[in-house]
């Protein structure tokens, strides 16, 4: 008989892999990094362009606010996109099978904060706090990878982190907001997605 | 002495599988040979044991043309397991006092 720390650590390893999510592609986190970043570089274009052109500054104002959304819906979609393709390739590759238990659990821990959060930004949309825009989606965004993180690979909770860290700069620093919203989407998601990629994937 | 070391969980695939449905409702074979790392017929064999003993029961089914056999912890064998967790863990409170 094995020792009986040893049978108890093996009994909760086993309990941990089978309950995690553990196709998320490494790829698809660069990807969407920049995918953020060319978001990030077209939208602050825009807002240069608006505010040196000095045209009418309302019907200017609307036509950027809908600019920006429809930019930040497609980043948005790109992204989900190509996570869920790269890692129903990886699924496929190590003959796992995309929509098990633990990759449901994974997907409600992300998608309820970040739902939540996305909804939260329409109401600042709504109620003309804008400066608060990137502060709220990247924090939401970091809660819910530090909440989705135990569903899946460890380390998607010090990424939360980053985001959230980030966020709160945004949250105090509005005028750099932009800049933290390409930080926290653009370049965190390449960094990371290449860490893991060259850790889990090759 | 509280718990008992059950015979059935000797064998460290089928303490593998067992903690598996533990914590999941319903696993299938593939999924189990993925996550243990075993060869086909090694875990077949300990399957069939564990189902012998009623500890686990086991459901088929047609997904398309494959077939499908999914595997789900029992009453019984949820209990004969967390009385060998703990006498397993008895054992290492004794050991440190």
């Amino acid at each position: 008989m094995r020792k009986p720390e040893q049978e108890l650590a093996d009994i909760k390893s086993m309990m941990e892999r089978s309950t995690r999510f553990l196709s998320l592609s490494g790829l698809s986190g660069v990807m969407a990094g920049i995918y953020a970043l060319i978001g990030s570089g077209m939208a602050w274009y825009w807002i240069e362009g608006s505010q040196s052109l000095g045209a009418s500054p309302i019907s200017n104002h609307f036509d950027l606010l809908n600019r920006l959304l429809i930019l930040g819906s497609v980043v948005l979609i790109l992204a989900i996109g190509t996570a869920f393709i790269f890692s129903r390739k990886k699924s496929q590759k190590n003959a796992h099978k995309l929509w098990t238990s633990a990759s449901k659990r994974f997907m409600s821990a992300l998608f309820i904060p970040v739902i939540a959060g996305g909804l939260f930004s329409f109401g600042l949309i709504h109620e003309g706090y804008f400066s608060m825009i990137p502060a709220a989606t990247l924090i939401f965004y970091g809660l819910g990878l530090i909440n989705a993180s135990h569903f899946t690979i460890n380390e998607l909770k010090n990424l939360g982190l980053i985001e959230l860290i980030i966020g709160l700069v945004a949250a105090f620093h509005p005028e750099i907001g932009l800049y933290c919203w390409a930080a926290g989407f653009g370049m965190a998601h390449i960094i990371y997605g290449a860490m893991m990629y060259y850790k889990y994937d090759r | 002495m509280k718990g008992s070391y059950d015979k059935a969980f000797e064998n460290v695939v089928r303490l593998r599988v067992m903690s598996i449905l533990m914590v999941n409702d319903q696993v299938d074979f593939n999924t189990l040979k993925d996550l243990l790392e075993v060869t086909d017929g090694n875990l077949a064999s300990h399957l069939k044991n564990l189902e012998k003993q009623e500890y686990i029961q086991v459901e088929k089914s047609f997904v398309g043309r494959k077939p499908m056999t999914k595997y789900e912890a029992t009453g019984e064998g949820k209990t004969a397991f967390q009385a060998h967790l703990d006498f397993l863990e008895n054992l290492i409170k004794e050991n440190k006092t």
